[in-house]
């Protein structure tokens, strides 16, 4: 099969690719691991490297709001140089603040023009989180967030919420929430919306859900939350390599301690692991090097809707997050004043009964003599 | 509210409520019960029984004689229920690390599969009392509201625990959620439901065991 046929359009992935002189051997590798993340039948690789390569650049619209950059960070400096970065560059990255050259009005021109010229067609790749609280909290070029969000979105084909700020809110919803963050799926109501959470979420997992939409043309199959089941159908716990240690009791109880050296279950160093749906254990970071739990710390569930809010990190999960003194003391007292008018109440009764009392002689057990 | 709002919830403020009801319910049941007493026994004590309350504590403990082959399910089941509930609550590595987030004290735990399959004969022996029950016309008579509420607070802990651990339905964390929810439920309804006798059970053996010994009946 040739990946990279000459009859490909200029600007197609696999002309991008042979122009770039990409090896094949290292393309189909890619296909393959691919075709392996999003679960997809054994010998789909070369239906995947086919429909890639004849893919035509897909127009991104890439709109960062109330965000740290991490993701943006984290896929663009993941393992580079890659292949990864290489497709990530094939795709027609129309508007990115990181990135692009451009700036100021120009920057605006370039995404007004990726919407007028790919009208239906483009993707729309959104970091960060919409405050609502105040219009004023986060604008670009003059404008609020959320009309940015409403303009860019009302002709594109879907959306991919990129990260936990924008897929749940993420850190600037955690309590108290100063500016009303929302997430994008709480805005956009017409358009399919992909959640790929994470704080920030596996480059790899990016590209992946971006590669599934080159080579299928349409979005991947989502879970109850909008996340591709493809990488977030198994918990961290489920796929990790020290689950053996949480089966047979062997805990690390500190970060310094014999169970941390010899690489025993971080459960009760705060691993949330059980409740994280994300490919880190399978995926891995840094080009497959490690991850989080890998490198000795537990998992911090940064996938997880909420995560700012469920309670220090370093406690473990089955434990209450905050249990209140003064509360259980207030109980204490309530329930031993209860107690005593419960107490009280019964004396009171005894003493009623004892007075109403009226003492039974022989006399009365004998039959009325006049019945 | 979310599965993660709930989880949220039940670690946090559900928690703190179900524990205050609990020391309320404690601590009014307590009082009720202790306070009250017993009228003084003026007769005279027909036997010299020193001992005898503790003895009862722990000998009703074993079942009578003969009775296991007449009642095998009441008997068995009760037994396999019981120390199944022990070890799950108290040998299952969360459960520890709860306790141990509680009170400051630790120990060693069972490896989880040996946990899961004590639990799963927990499990089986409850609803194999529930059958019993219903099946059973003198128990049915004899059951009322109270004790389906019990075997309800007790089945629900079990079974969400099993479901959670082994990841049975779609959402992991509605079901932790949900299996938290159900033991809050169960320790804050425990002081106000036929559950108490796993606080009172002590006292009530060595007041009934003391009372028999006093009257020269075998304890």
């Amino acid at each position: 099969m040739d990946l990279f046929p000459a009859g490909l359009g200029h600007d197609s992935v696999g002309a991008e690719l042979a122009r770039r002189g990409v090896p094949r051997r290292e393309f189909l590798s890619f296909c393959a691991s691919l075709a392996a993340l999003m679960a997809l039948p054994a010998g789909s690789e070369a239906a995947v490297a086919a429909a890639v390569s004849a893919a035509r650049r897909q127009s991104v619209i890439w709109l960062s709001f109330q965000e740290c950059t991490g993701c943006a960070e984290s896929l663009t400096r993941s393992h580079s140089p890659s292949l990864e970065n290489l497709l990530f560059d094939l795709i027609s990255l129309d508007y990115q603040h990181t990135l692009q050259a451009a700036s100021g009005e120009a920057a605006e021109a370039a995404r007004m023009a990726a919407m007028r010229e790919n009208q239906g067609k483009y993707l729309v790749i959104v970091d960060g989180s919409v405050p609502l609280a105040n219009p004023g909290y986060c604008t670009i070029a003059g404008m609020s967030v959320a009309d940015i969000l409403r303009e860019t979105v009302a002709n594109a084909m879907a959306v991919v919420a990129v990260g936990s700020c924008a897929a749940y809110g993420g850190l600037p919803a955690a309590q108290p929430n100063p500016t009303g963050a929302v997430p994008i799926s709480s805005l956009v109501m017409d358009k399919p919306v992909v959640n790929v959470p994470g704080c920030p979420p596996i480059p790899t997992v990016i590209t992946g859900v971006l590669a599934y939409f080159l080579t299928f043309g349409r979005l991947p199959e989502l879970d109850a939350q909008g996340r591709p089941k493809a990488f977030y159908g198994e918990t961290i716990h489920d796929r990790c390599y020290r689950r053996p240690f949480y089966d047979q009791g062997k805990f690390a109880e500190s970060f310094d301690d014999e169970g941390a050296r010899k690489g025993w279950c971080l459960f009760k160093l705060g691993c949330r692991g059980p409740i994280t749906y994300n490919a880190c254990a399978t995926t891995k970071w840094n080009g497959g090097v490690s991850f989080p739990i890998q490198s000795g710390h537990g998992c911090l569930g940064c996938s997880e809707a909420k995560f700012w809010d469920m309670g220090p990190f370093y406690q473990p999960l089955s434990t209450p997050t905050a249990t209140s003194r003064m509360n259980l003391a207030g109980a204490a007292v309530a329930g031993a004043a209860a107690g005593l008018a419960v107490l009280a109440a019964n004396l009171g009764k005894k003493s009623a009964a004892q007075a109403a009392h009226e003492p039974i002689g022989v006399a009365d057990l004998v039959k009325d003599k006049a019945k | 509210m979310s599965a993660n709002e709930l989880l949220i919830w039940a670690r946090g403020s559900g928690f703190n409520l179900a524990l205050a009801l609990l020391v309320v319910g404690l601590l009014l049941r307590g009082f009720e019960i202790f306070s009250l007493g017993r009228k003084t026994d003026l007769a005279p004590a027909r036997a010299r029984s020193p001992g005898s309350g503790w003895k009862t504590v722990f000998s009703r403990t074993l079942p009578p004689l003969g009775l296991v082959a007449r009642s095998p399910t009441t008997y068995l089941g009760g037994y396999v229920f019981h120390v199944s509930l022990f070890l799950v609550i108290f040998f299952y590595p969360p459960h520890i690390a709860f306790l141990h987030a509680l009170t400051g004290a630790t120990w060693p735990a069972l490896a989880t599969p040996v946990v899961d399959g004590i639990a799963a004969m927990g499990l089986a022996a409850l609803v194999a009392l529930l059958v019993s029950r219903i099946g059973n016309p003198v128990k049915r008579f004899l059951s009322g509201f109270a004790d389906y509420l019990a075997w309800t607070l007790a089945f629900l802990p079990m079974l969400t625990g099993y479901l959670a651990y082994h990841h049975l339905t779609p959402d992991y964390s509605l079901t932790l959620g949900l299996h938290i929810l159900s033991a809050e439920l169960m320790l804050a309804l425990l002081p106000f439901t036929r559950l108490f006798h796993a606080v009172s059970l002590i006292a009530a053996r060595w007041y009934t065991g003391e009372n028999f010994g006093r009257k020269g009946v075998a304890t």
